[in-house]
């Protein structure tokens, strides 16, 4: 435990994802394999079972630290996060340990089914062996969310490099539902695995934001225009009658999605296309929201199928029929696509085409444009005809042209402390609109203003507070902000019956009073139908 | 009920008996400075009455002020009220105040910490019935480790820097947190260059305490000398077009706010040390306690929080409203410094 403790504290203290993977590859490099292969199940979100409700462990670690629980309680709400505030809290003690990684996560196991008091004992004497570090990922084993900048593409860079296998290969490797008691480290990684060349996908060709005007990309003809559809982006693999899903986050999500499966009866052996996954119930595309209840499930139910099914809408072709052709022309490379489209054509199959648009004149894309937000996109896409598909982010060739954000302005109705840096200043608000004669909170943003604009509202806060909920503070309504959002839809779990997508403080509105600020009917108003 | 010997005013804290404030925040005529921070030794004043080191600090901030230096311990008798200094460790020059009238005795702490930094005069406890006391970092989150291992730290990471041929850029509050930082580098790594900003404060200070050598930044500096060293500039520096001519650097902040990871992360910098001029948890509890006193008023900070659990422990504690600020002001005044 004391190496991976250690990891932990060198991954935390730097925010350079090259040093990251450098002190990981080193870590599997000398760790023990047992020590190894749970690094990578936690890193891959495979912890052990929970073994006690974070309540039990609220009030055994008030009880370790010698402070009463509201205390305690007080202390996580500034720290943010529990698994931290624990590990500050607790005095630190003389007393140590030699027990690896793969011990106390196999204590953590076998702790599931011993009775409360046993649990308590446990962990209050291992919570005294434990030096800061350790205690905090010890903690971070059983609560999750390590967050600390290492995604399972990172970690799978840096087994790349401490392995010297291919980064993608082992990303394949590490995809379905293994657990550590099943598997080795051996057998996981190091055994050669023939199947494991099939899945390798390509990287993905990013455009930049339009940082120009439009019309300065020259003649309008020499440019195909299509929507930017709001999933995520994602790559399909046909190889060998096997399907293959990548993320664009170049994380192998096959298992997530079972209604792809059926492409392996139609698609030509050899086949990658590049598109976006969409949600589409009742037969059309839905929103943000919907897709979230499909990203995070591991268990993927039949009734979660036929509730929310996804779509592919395919933008591109990388390779056709066993061929790599990215570097043949983006109108080629759509031929072969129309060639699949009509391959798979009355066969109900969730694969649908992006469409392109040409236009005669800027004008006139800047038309449909407008419209984006009508046909449920994000904007548009401007690909020139002969581009050859590319790696990574490029200028030049491929553009994302994106609508304004929606903007609205709400009034500040309450606020909370930040957190860490910002834990001293009232910097969480919770925004509302006009409702008849009563403000109706619609939306918390906490992003936006500058830190001397954060000073002010604090100050405004504390000079103007009406009422306290625990941390949160009623505020006098008096200031107006304008927030910024993506998206909106109607949603039962909010008061307001909205959820907007990404709010976020656009600009303080000092010049408007709270009378001016809008309805909750202006923001209704918004939502497409 | 007979006036209470300090009372907090609109003004300041306030001793009625003898017509002097205590760190206050608008103009009055008499007031005596617990140390130069921004938000505890205000512009305007007529008379400031402070411990001696700290004259040449607020003189060098506030301009041609009316200031008188006393010793540390030395007794002030103003109409029958006694008032002393006494070491805070908070940043040379800083201390707290005692007020004595009758058998009645109150301290006020300003800001101070118990561990010796090596450079300002450490904290000693001082008897009292009332203690007012900041608690900027009064959580049991907040617990310092011993200030050598945070050196170790601080000193191996600019050698590393020095190694793959990078200057180190470490952010510390021009007055007090940079002394500290440049007392306890290890020298023989490599220069200490600093910001302007510090500079000035170092060139106040030294007279009366010893700091390393230390090269000050001009426009004639050259650029190549520097590589590989270590500058100590103040957090407003931190993406300015002076900072980005040293180039290849790291970054990295000295704080108390560095303890939680998230304020480690949204510090756009490098690195986040965890290095306090304050008291932490422990070492307020250890201080109330040495004080001997019976009630305790707790000024920035955590203070509703920190209130409440002195209550717990039996103490007579509440809450005072004042417009000091704690680790925020301190950047604040960088800001002022700087631009
Ligand atoms: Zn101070
Ligand atoms: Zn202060």
């Amino acid at each position: 435990m004391k190496a991976f403790g250690e990891l932990i504290r060198i991954l935390d203290a730097t925010n350079k994802t090259n040093e990251k993977v450098k002190a990981l590859a080193t870590y599997f490099k000398e760790a023990p394999a047992p020590d190894k292969l749970w690094t990578i199940a936690l890193l891959s979100h495979r912890r052990p079972k929970r073994p006690v409700t974070t309540t039990l462990l609220r009030e055994w670690a008030s009880e370790a630290a010698h402070i009463p629980l509201w205390l305690f309680e007080e202390s996580y709400h500034i720290v943010g996060d529990l698994a931290e505030t624990i590990a500050l809290v607790i005095p630190e003690e003389s007393v140590t340990h030699d027990k690896s990684l793969a011990d106390f996560a196999t204590d953590l196991l076998a702790l599931y089914n011993k009775d409360e008091q046993q649990k308590k004992e446990y962990l209050l004497t291992t919570w005294q062996q434990l030096d800061y570090y350790e205690r905090f990922a010890f903690n971070k084993i059983i609560t999750g969310g390590f967050r600390i900048g290492i995604s399972q593409k990172l970690m799978t860079r840096a087994l790349a490099k401490a392995t010297e296998i291919d980064e993608d290969i082992l990303a394949y490797k590490l995809m379905g539902d293994w657990t550590p008691q099943t598997t080795t480290f051996n057998k996981l990684i190091l055994e050669e695995n023939e199947e494991d060349y099939l899945s390798k996908p390509y990287p993905f060709y990013l455009a930049y934001a339009l940082d120009q005007e439009p019309a300065e990309l020259g003649d309008v003809s020499e440019w195909s225009f299509e929507h930017k559809w709001d999933g995520i982006r994602a790559q399909l693999i046909v190889r060998n009658k096997e399907l293959f899903v990548w993320s664009r986050g170049e994380e192998l999500v096959t298992d997530k999605y079972p209604e792809f499966e059926v492409f392996t009866e139609h698609f030509p052996d050899g086949t990658v296309i590049d598109g976006e996954l969409l949600p589409y119930p009742n037969n059309s595309i839905g929103t943000f929201n919907d897709l979230q209840t499909r990203i995070g499930r591991k268990n993927i139910t039949k009734k979660l199928l036929e509730k929310t099914p996804v779509i592919i809408k395919a933008y591109d072709v990388l390779e056709w029929k066993g061929e790599d052709v990215r570097e043949q022309p983006f109108k080629t490379r759509r031929g072969y696509l129309n060639q699949l489209i009509q391959l798979c054509k009355d066969k109900n199959l969730p694969l649908y085409i992006s469409e392109v648009m040409h236009f005669n004149t800027w004008e006139a894309a800047a038309k449909e444009r407008e419209r984006s937000r009508d046909v449920k996109s994000e904007g548009l896409m401007l690909k020139r005809n002969d581009s050859p598909y590319l790696i990574g982010r490029k200028k030049g060739d491929w553009w994302k042209w994106k609508v304004d954000p929606l903007t609205i302005d709400a009034v500040l109705t309450y606020a909370m402390r930040g957190h860490g840096r910002r834990t001293n200043l009232f910097t969480d608000y919770t925004f509302a609109l006009w409702d008849n004669n009563e403000l109706v909170t619609f939306a918390k943003a906490y992003s936006g203003l500058t830190d001397a604009e954060f000073r002010q509202v604090d100050n405004f806060v504390k000079r103007n507070t009406t009422d306290k909920f625990g941390p949160v503070r009623q505020v006098t309504p008096e200031l107006v902000f304008e927030i910024a959002f993506e998206g909106i839809a109607p949603s039962k779990r909010h008061k307001s019956g909205v959820a907007v997508r990404f709010p976020r403080i656009l600009r303080w509105r000092q010049d408007k009073k709270i009378e001016e600020a809008n309805s909750l009917d202006d923001l209704k108003a918004l939502i497409i139908e | 009920m007979k006036t209470p010997l300090l009372q907090f005013t609109e003004k300041g804290i306030y001793c009625q008996q003898a017509n002097v404030y205590l760190d206050p925040w608008k103009k009055v005529d008499n007031a005596l400075i617990t140390h130069g921070h921004a938000d505890h030794s205000r512009w305007g004043h007529k008379k400031y009455i402070t411990q001696h080191d700290n004259v040449p600090i607020i003189k060098h901030r506030l301009g041609a002020i009316e200031a008188t230096g006393v010793n540390y311990n030395e007794k002030i008798i103003i109409n029958n009220v006694t008032f002393s200094f006494h070491p805070a460790g908070h940043i040379p020059g800083s201390s707290q105040i005692r007020v004595a009238h009758k058998g009645d005795v109150w301290v006020f702490t300003g800001d101070y910490k118990l561990h010796p930094d090596g450079l300002s005069v450490p904290y000693e406890p001082v008897k009292c019935n009332s203690f007012i006391t900041e608690c900027t970092f009064g959580l049991p989150a907040f617990k310092w480790r011993p200030q050598q291992e945070v050196f170790n730290d601080i000193n191996e990471w600019w050698k590393t820097n020095k190694a793959e041929g990078k200057t180190s850029v470490l952010f510390g509050y021009s007055l007090g947190k940079a002394q500290r930082l440049i007392k306890n580098l290890d020298t023989s790594i490599g220069t200490i260059y600093t910001h302007a900003a510090v500079e000035n404060l170092n060139e106040v200070i030294r007279p009366h305490f010893s700091l390393p050598d230390t090269v000050r930044i001009t426009a004639d500096t050259d650029k190549k000398a520097i590589a590989g060293n270590i500058i100590i500039a103040p957090p407003s520096a931190h993406g300015t077009p002076w900072l980005r001519r040293f180039a290849p650097f790291v970054t990295a902040t000295a704080s108390g706010w560095m303890a939680f990871r998230g304020a480690r992360r949204r510090r756009a910098v490098d690195r986040g040390f965890v290095l306090s001029d304050h008291c932490d948890w422990n070492e307020l509890l250890t201080a109330i306690k040495e004080t001997g006193c019976e009630k305790v008023i707790t000024t920035h900070g955590y203070t509703d929080v920190f209130s409440k659990y002195l209550q717990t422990l039996g103490y007579d504690a509440r809450t005072e409203q004042t417009q000091y600020e704690g680790e925020n002001a301190e950047t604040n005044e960088e800001n002022e410094v700087t631009s």
